[in-house]
């Protein structure tokens, strides 16, 4: 395990813990950037460069601003703590619950299954770069590319349809 | 770069998923059950990225850049709806949304 695993497991764990026990939406952001970028950290160590790149672009770049203007437009309040109002009871204690019971779970299969295989033999000159990437992705993988293409133009009309006003009288 | 044995980023890829898990259970805000969501997303992506590494493969790399656009048009209509619901109310609790329940 190198230094550099470690420093982005440890990131991106702190960042998602960050996540689920912050109160305040912009304290929720900010640890989301903090689990990108150990996250960045963890694909530059398995040689995904590329993909690296995309993650702090994309996610750190686009996605969470895209939260922040809604969090800033909105003016989201804090959530409220959980209290004797609360609506289903012991909601939290079973939430925690049931989120322990899947890691642990998923932690033993993937141990169970892969925990003895050794290192990887290196990979080929240009693994995980933007050549090796671009070949796959426009090579053997184009139709997927168009969907993913078609996709997006789909979530930016239907985004339009459901938050643009209509003009008065249509 | 060195390489490394796959077992600790499926470890890790698995701590990650369970907080995820954890906050869309426990928290009331949709914006913080779709970061939960992300979380989660992106812990799957970990695992596609060490097999790939592993396999000496680049599928798995396609597979979590596709992973990537999804869930950003996801996260797009997500906060259009997020902010549609914002206009009718003037708070957003995921308790308070049970127009749907039977």
């Amino acid at each position: 395990m190198s230094l550099a695993f470690i420093a982005g497991a440890l990131l991106a764990a702190a960042g998602a813990l960050g996540v689920v026990l912050a109160r305040a939406p912009v304290h929720n952001v900010l640890s989301l950037v903090v689990n990108f970028i150990g996250l960045s950290i963890l694909y530059l160590t398995l040689q995904a460069e590329f993909l690296a790149v995309v993650q702090v672009i994309i996610y750190a770049g686009a996605v969470l601003i895209l939260f922040l203007f809604v969090i800033a437009l909105l003016t989201v309040r804090r959530e409220a703590p959980h209290g004797p109002g609360e609506r289903l009871k012991g909601q939290r204690t079973a939430g925690y619950a049931a989120g322990g019971l899947v890691g642990v779970l998923l932690v033993a299969a993937g141990m169970e299954l892969f925990g003895g295989s050794g290192q990887a033999p290196a990979p080929a000159e240009g693994f995980g770069g933007a050549k090796a990437f671009g070949l796959e992705l426009l090579g053997p993988h184009l139709l997927a590319f168009e969907a993913a293409a078609f996709i997006l133009l789909a979530a930016v009309i239907g985004v339009v349809v459901l938050v643009g006003r209509p003009k008065k009288g249509s | 770069m060195e390489s490394a044995a796959i077992a600790p980023y499926i470890a890790i890829s698995a701590v990650l998923f369970a907080v995820g898990v954890a906050g869309v259970l426990t928290r009331r805000s949709p914006l913080v059950i779709l970061m939960c969501v992300e979380i989660m997303w992106n812990a799957a992506n970990v695992v596609f990225i060490a097999f790939a590494r592993q396999f000496g493969h680049m599928d798995g790399h396609i597979f979590a850049f596709f992973v990537i656009t999804v869930a950003a048009a996801e996260v797009a209509i997500a906060l259009g709806l997020i902010v549609l619901i914002f206009r009718r109310r003037d708070r957003v609790d995921a308790d308070d949304l049970n127009l749907l329940k039977g």
